[in-house]
């Protein structure tokens, strides 16, 4: 079972990195458990692409169109920040940032987090998706807070409480919505499972789904990082090392999202989508433009990119709330373009700041001289996160731009301003980063280019062809999401 | 045991949760806070025994047992074991307004019943009267934890909410699905172990475990 393996391989991944994770060749082995993690799901890719979708292990696990290309990017991702993962840590025992028991910690919840992004994928089970999810954020905890900085551990802190309070509203919300199935479904197990809630979501008490959803939401909501429930999201993005950052923006969100969504299918079939769909409008238009407007404040590379994840989600959410075929489409392949673009972002980023010594844009300076790669990585990833065409970036947010005209127009003007004000804050600080004077030194070991390039060319790709059987898992799950 | 029997007998260990919660609100020493806890965990145990024994819901007994031996014994054991490592047992926080907190408490307790209202009439659960004393003590441990500066007494509240959470849950639907149960349990146990690692961290990095002092990222 493919299915298994995706879920194993990077538990074993953790047994193994606990023991031997401070060792030299510790980075080969997290790569190369993210590899197999990759295969296993690549597998399991091949398996749905080919059988359609599947129910597993008494119907504990379950895999559709919808996550189907989840799981796939969350392994892609997991393996690529792995490969960049390496060099990086290395320069950082280099500088004398973390010492080899750190690194254990690193590698081992690295492995774990990824089995917990995995699972929550995976689960067919709302109150297991919920486990998961919290899982994730212990297994990160500490790894925001590897430096021992006092700035990462206030960090951390943040990250855990409001993490934690946040998600245990979405508990909350995970038990009523139990309430609500049970009614119909009775008690026992087969009332948490999603595929048999979205059978009888039509039945379900339309009062309770109502509290049900503004939990889920809160809750949920919290880890998407929708303003004003963000304010850990910047912190914890920039404190902790890159590769987590990388991580964070790219899969958790996303996961979050899809937690999210997985819910608001249910509460639409019971409430019929007004209320749904006017929250997350709500919050995802206000997430937009909060957003924007901090981020010509930032002085921190990395806290400059995570508002941009803020950004980006708050559009995510904004095209999930309006719905419909188009405006889904669009969600689904934003979410698959902004993981891919951001975390190659951040480790161009990573290898830019370990190159100055410090996150601080203004010390950045002249990157293409220094090390062009870097420095276009930097450049290219900027222009693709900032909705250049040809990059794939584009093509959602104009499916996203246009549906909101036609259905939506009075946010247009919103979303159009704070489009722009993030291109005039990203890209006018990014420009003096890669083209301006340097003093810049080599670093000691070589940088990881290859997943930078990796990730630009699949977000250039989704900008100007989507393969056919993609195209049909968002046209499915745009379908399924309504 | 007759129903009308049972559901005062609910009735009553749920008030005496609500009861807990509000002490809890208003306790400074750290210590207290702790046994606090464990009473309210040991309140919990029991209610969820009853609830098992009045509606031959067996899987109830498993989980009555988790939370008896998790939050009676192991997460106080863990806490005490931390506040004498951190050398805080004795601590008291100043807590300002203690009156002004209970009342605003009265309030959440009002807001939650109202909240909770028009879907307990909807269970059909011996417990479901106690939903809104469930969703009160949920918002009593949230207040909780907004009031504390320290970092332990915040955590206890985190803890306390999760209380509340399983209540909730024993009370609407007669508990959620044991693998879920587990699951949850497990996250509250990791999330202390964790928690305990990293107040260590705190307490190096800035020598306090005043949440004012950490607090120097703000958006500038």
């Amino acid at each position: 079972m493919y299915l298994l393996a995706v879920l194993l391989t990077p538990i074993a991944g953790a047994v193994l990195l606990g023991l031997c994770g401070h060792r030299a060749h510790a980075g080969a082995v997290n790569a190369a458990m993210s590899l197999l993690t990759l295969i296993a799901a690549t597998l399991l890719t091949a398996q749905v692409i080919e059988y359609g979708p599947m129910l597993a292990f008494d119907e504990l696990f379950f895999v559709d169109s919808f996550n189907v290309f989840l799981v796939a990017l969350t392994a892609f991702v997991g393996f690529t920040t792995a490969l960049f993962s390496r060099p990086y840590m290395l320069i950082e025992m280099h500088h004398g940032r973390i010492d080899a028991r750190r690194l254990r910690l690193y590698h081992a919840s690295y492995q774990l987090f990824m089995f917990t992004m995995l699972l929550a994928l995976l689960t067919n089970n709302l109150g297991i998706m919920w486990v998961a999810m919290e899982a994730a954020t212990l297994a990160t905890v500490l790894l925001v807070s590897l430096y021992r900085t006092p700035a990462s551990l206030e960090a951390a802190w943040k990250y855990f409480i409001l993490c934690g309070v946040g998600i245990a509203q979405a508990l909350f919300g995970t038990v009523l919505m139990y309430f609500a199935a049970e009614q119909v479904l009775g008690a026992g197990g087969t009332a948490l499972l999603w595929t048999h809630l979205d059978a009888v979501k039509s039945q379900l008490e339309p009062s309770v789904l109502t509290l049900a959803f503004v939990f889920l939401l809160v809750g949920y909501g919290t880890k998407v990082g929708l303003v004003p429930l963000h304010s850990w999201l910047p912190d914890a993005h920039a404190e902790g090392p890159t590769p987590v950052s990388a991580v964070l923006s790219g899969l958790l969100l996303n996961v979050a999202l899809y937690a999210l969504v997985r819910n608001k299918v249910l509460a639409d079939g019971a409430l019929g989508g007004d209320l749904t769909s006017h929250l997350m409008m709500g919050f995802g238009l206000l997430s937009v433009v909060v957003a924007a407007f901090f981020l010509s404040r930032q002085q921190d590379a990395k806290r400059l990119f995570a508002y941009s994840s803020i950004e980006h989600m708050g559009l995510i959410t904004f095209a999930f709330g309006m719905g419909g075929p188009v405006a889904t489409f669009a969600a689904l392949l934003h979410m698959t373009v902004h993981s891919l673009a951001k975390s190659a972002i951040f480790f161009a980023v990573g290898h830019a700041s370990q190159k100055a010594g410090t996150q601080m844009m203004d010390s950045i300076r002249g990157l293409v001289d220094t090390n062009p790669t870097i420095g276009w990585g930097l450049m290219l990833g900027s222009l693709a996160i900032l909705g250049m065409p040809p990059f794939g970036v584009f093509a959602s947010e104009f499916l996203i731009i246009t549906t909101a005209m036609r259905e939506h127009p009075w946010a247009t003007p919103f979303l159009l301003t704070a489009l722009g004000v993030a291109f005039a804050a990203i890209f006018g600080r990014v420009q003096p980063m890669v083209f301006g004077e340097t003093t810049g030194k080599r670093l000691p070991h070589p940088p990881a280019i290859l997943p930078v390039f990796v990730h630009l060319a699949l977000v250039l790709v989704l900008g100007v062809y989507i393969p056919p059987y993609l195209a049909e898992w968002y046209r499915q799950a745009a379908a399924l999401i309504g | 045991m007759s129903a009308s029997l049972a559901t005062q007998l609910v009735n009553l260990f749920a008030s005496l949760l609500l009861l807990i919660a509000f002490a809890m609100l208003a306790q400074r020493r750290v210590l207290s806070l702790i046994h606090l806890f464990a009473w309210q965990g040991a309140v919990l145990a029991l209610n969820t025994a009853l609830v098992a024994f009045v509606t031959h819901q067996h899987h109830l007994y498993y989980s009555a047992l988790l939370t008896l031996i998790l939050k009676v014994i192991l997460l106080p054991w863990i806490l005490h074991r931390l506040i004498d490592k951190l050398n805080v047992r004795w601590d008291v926080e100043t807590l300002v307004n203690i009156p002004t907190t209970m009342l605003i408490g009265v309030g959440l307790v009002i807001i939650g019943f109202n909240v909770a209202m028009p879907i307990s009439h909807l269970s059909e659960t011996v417990t479901r009267g106690t939903l809104g004393i469930a969703l009160a003590s949920v918002l009593l441990s949230f207040m909780m934890l907004i009031t504390r500066r320290k970092a332990v007494p915040q955590v206890i509240g985190f803890l306390a909410m999760e209380n509340g959470l399983f209540f909730a849950a024993t009370s609407a639907t007669y508990g959620m699905p044991l693998v879920v149960e587990l699951g949850v349990a497990l996250d509250v146990l990791v999330g202390t172990f964790i928690f305990g690692i990293f107040t260590f961290h705190l307490r190096e990095a800035f020598d306090s475990l005043d949440i004012e002092h950490i607090e120097k990222l703000k958006e500038r």
